[in-house]
């Protein structure tokens, strides 16, 4: 089969200047003919010589850090830029949503805008009246239908926005981290519908940070750190190498050579949650300089640095701690994750006496992702939809 | 020039074009009136401020003045819209492919409709002066907006590249506008009759052979072939080096924008 998408040995080069001038001016330009600097110019690569083919009907999802490249390579993808060196075939029609809602105006009304949008996004007026209402329907706006789109919340412009989105039919469909979006319900409904994209035989590109939605959406990862393309493959072994590189080390280790009552000398993850486990394992080694009882607590802060949740070994029940013995001290520690929010997590640790003293505490010592597989089905919340960290579970009874 | 791309996204031209009409007259009072109002001021106050200044001896000056007002106006406007719709449009251009062509041109478009919301002020000066149009030079009429549009093009589609480049043309449009427009309305070629060098260096401007043409069929003036037609080359040499410029630089246009 004949991939529908060979992306050949594409690099992207910026011109970083160093004078932080936001544009060109015209006398600069002509300054520049007489005068040479170029000290104040450095080459910066977006993307170095990336090359993968994508076959039809694939779902690639492409994952890396914050300025990887993605993005770069999403428009590169979409013509949007022309790469600076290598080539793209293409072999489909190409659809891409790099940003949800392009093209709207705020000033036109929300049947104006899905004409628009619908539009520059390449479908035919045709195809936009034949699926108008499909569209109303999944955005859940037919009441302001003729207001004007200035006059809606955030969330629905956006719910808008997706739902033009959504009715695209190209062969291959670029999409960039949009599903980050809308409501727990929206977002679940965008997800299945991608699904149903994907199904019908299309082929996707995904980029996001949201590693249980790759994983559920695609049959294949790329992974591109700093602009250069580290590995390709089945989503499982590229989301496990991204996070392992990415999410550094499991093994947080530290010196301690301060003169403290006691101390973390190292921690380490040794069973990271997955699939349908949902506790964490921790090695943790302590060096006490004394025979001391304290509580050792654990914090989990979501990637975003917001406090998720706390768990601790006897600050809320003192006969609980742990007597630490003069020298090394190791234990194994269990924390039960389940109900949380799948996503990264950020692993702090304190050893305290409780609600009186610190004798250590180290932040953010490690970085790990759950990502409770079977969440979809079974509704588990994910950090990005902001709802929180926990999903309470809530029975009821009729009386 | 990638027709055929255009051609398959022909239905942007409309969306833009609409898109850009709508929101010109939203939340306006008077809405379309606006398009009919502000050719009427104009002719009024410059009939009241140069009627005596090169009066013209069987044309009532408001007709001279209005009828190469409106075609001036598809020039005018349709240069600083397309001079600066790709930057205004630039939060689309970074996130969306299509041909580039089609946001100048939409501009232009808004031009040429507000002109064709301003024919009927024309036609209502026409029958209030009693004056009827020269149904022989009849074939002046297409071509005189046909070459409106074509001396539009050029220009608006090379600003509209420089511009995402060089943002001191933002500066420029308005006076090269404001330039060009006092060339074209007020200075009159008949009085330089005797300075055969000076007229042709002024048909250089592509809008003078145009309204001259326009004027050809509207009120019967002469029409002076050679000058037009150096208007006429001046115009597609303008809409060749702009659309040239333009695709050249079109593929960077996110990069800068």
């Amino acid at each position: 089969m004949k991939p529908i998408l060979e992306i050949q040995s594409v690099s992207k080069k910026f011109r970083l200047r160093h004078e932080q001038k936001s544009y060109l001016s015209l006398r600069e330009s002509m300054m520049g003919i007489f005068k040479k600097d170029s000290s104040s110019n450095e080459d910066f690569f977006a993307l170095r010589d990336v090359s993968f083919d994508v076959l039809p009907g694939e779902s690639i999802g492409i994952i890396g850090k914050n300025g990887a490249g993605k993005s770069t390579l999403l428009k590169i993808l979409s013509k949007i830029t022309p790469p600076s060196t290598g080539k793209i075939i293409v072999r489909g029609r190409i659809a891409s949503l790099l940003e949800v809602g392009t093209g709207f105006h705020s000033e036109l009304s929300g049947r104006e805008n899905i004409f628009l949008n619908g539009s520059i996004l390449g479908m035919k007026q045709k195809e936009i009246a034949e699926k108008f209402d499909e569209i109303v329907d999944f955005s859940g706006t037919e009441q302001f239908l003729d207001t004007p789109l200035k006059h809606f919340s955030s969330g629905m412009q956006l719910r808008l926005a997706f739902a033009v989105a959504a009715f695209l039919e190209p062969e291959i469909l670029i999409i960039d981290e949009v599903l980050a979006v809308g409501d727990a319900e929206f977002q679940k409904k965008c997800m299945s519908k991608m699904e149903d994209v994907s199904n019908s035989g299309r082929t996707i590109l995904f980029v996001s940070h949201n590693m249980a939605a790759i994983q559920n959406l695609c049959s294949k990862g790329v992974y591109l750190e700093k602009g250069s393309m580290v590995m390709q493959g089945k989503t499982d072994e590229v989301i496990g190498t991204y996070l392992k590189n990415s999410l550094g080390e499991t093994t947080f280790e530290k010196n301690s050579k301060e003169n403290k009552v006691c101390s973390f000398s190292k921690i380490e993850i040794s069973k990271i949650p997955k699939g349908d486990q949902t506790s964490i394992h921790l090695n943790i080694e302590i060096v006490s300089s004394i025979e001391k009882k304290v509580a050792l607590d654990i914090r989990l802060q979501s990637y975003s640095g917001n406090p998720a949740a706390f768990g601790s070994y006897g600050t809320f029940n003192e006969s609980e701690m742990l007597t630490l013995q003069k020298g090394m001290n190791n234990f194994h520690l269990e924390v039960e994750l389940s109900g949380m929010a799948n996503g990264l997590y950020s692993l702090s640790a304190d050893l305290t006496q409780p609600f009186k003293e610190f004798y250590d505490r180290v932040e953010q010592a490690l970085l790990f992702e759950y990502c409770y597989t079977n969440s979809l089905k079974d509704s588990v919340l994910l950090q990005d939809w902001n709802l929180g960290y926990y999903r309470l579970p809530v029975s009821i009874s009729r009386l | 020039m990638g027709l055929r791309e255009l051609w398959d996204a022909r239905e942007l031209f409309y969306f833009f074009t609409w898109r850009d009409i709508r929101v010109k007259y939203k939340q306006t009072f008077l809405g379309f009136t606006w398009a009919i109002l502000q050719p009427l001021l104009m002719t009024i106050v410059f009939s009241i401020a140069f009627s005596n200044y090169h009066a013209q001896q069987n044309i009532p000056y408001p007709l001279f003045v209005c009828s190469g007002f409106i075609l001036w106006n598809i020039f005018a406007s349709g240069i600083s819209g397309a001079g600066n719709s790709m930057v205004s449009n630039a939060n689309i251009i970074k996130k969306i492919y299509f041909p580039r062509l089609i946001i100048p041109i939409s501009s232009i478009l808004v031009a040429i409709f507000d002109f064709l919301m301003t024919l009927p002020l024309l036609i209502i000066f026409l029958i209030y002066y009693k004056v009827s149009p020269t149904f022989g030079n009849i074939w002046m009429l297409p071509i005189g907006i046909l070459m409106a549009i074509v001396s539009t093009l050029g220009p608006g589609c090379l600003l509209a590249a420089l511009n995402v480049k060089y943002r001191d043309f933002r500066y420029v449009i308005p006076f090269l506008v404001q330039f060009l427009m006092f060339v074209t309305l007020f200075i009159n070629p008949d009085k330089f009759a005797h300075d055969r060098i000076f007229q042709e260096i002024l048909a250089l401007n592509p809008m003078s052979g145009s309204i001259a043409l326009f004027r050809g069929f509207v009120l019967g003036q002469e029409v002076d072939f050679v000058l037009c037609g150096i208007s006429c080359i001046s115009a597609i040499v303008f809409f060749l080096l702009g659309i040239y410029v333009f695709r050249k630089t079109e593929s960077y246009f996110a990069d800068l924008a």
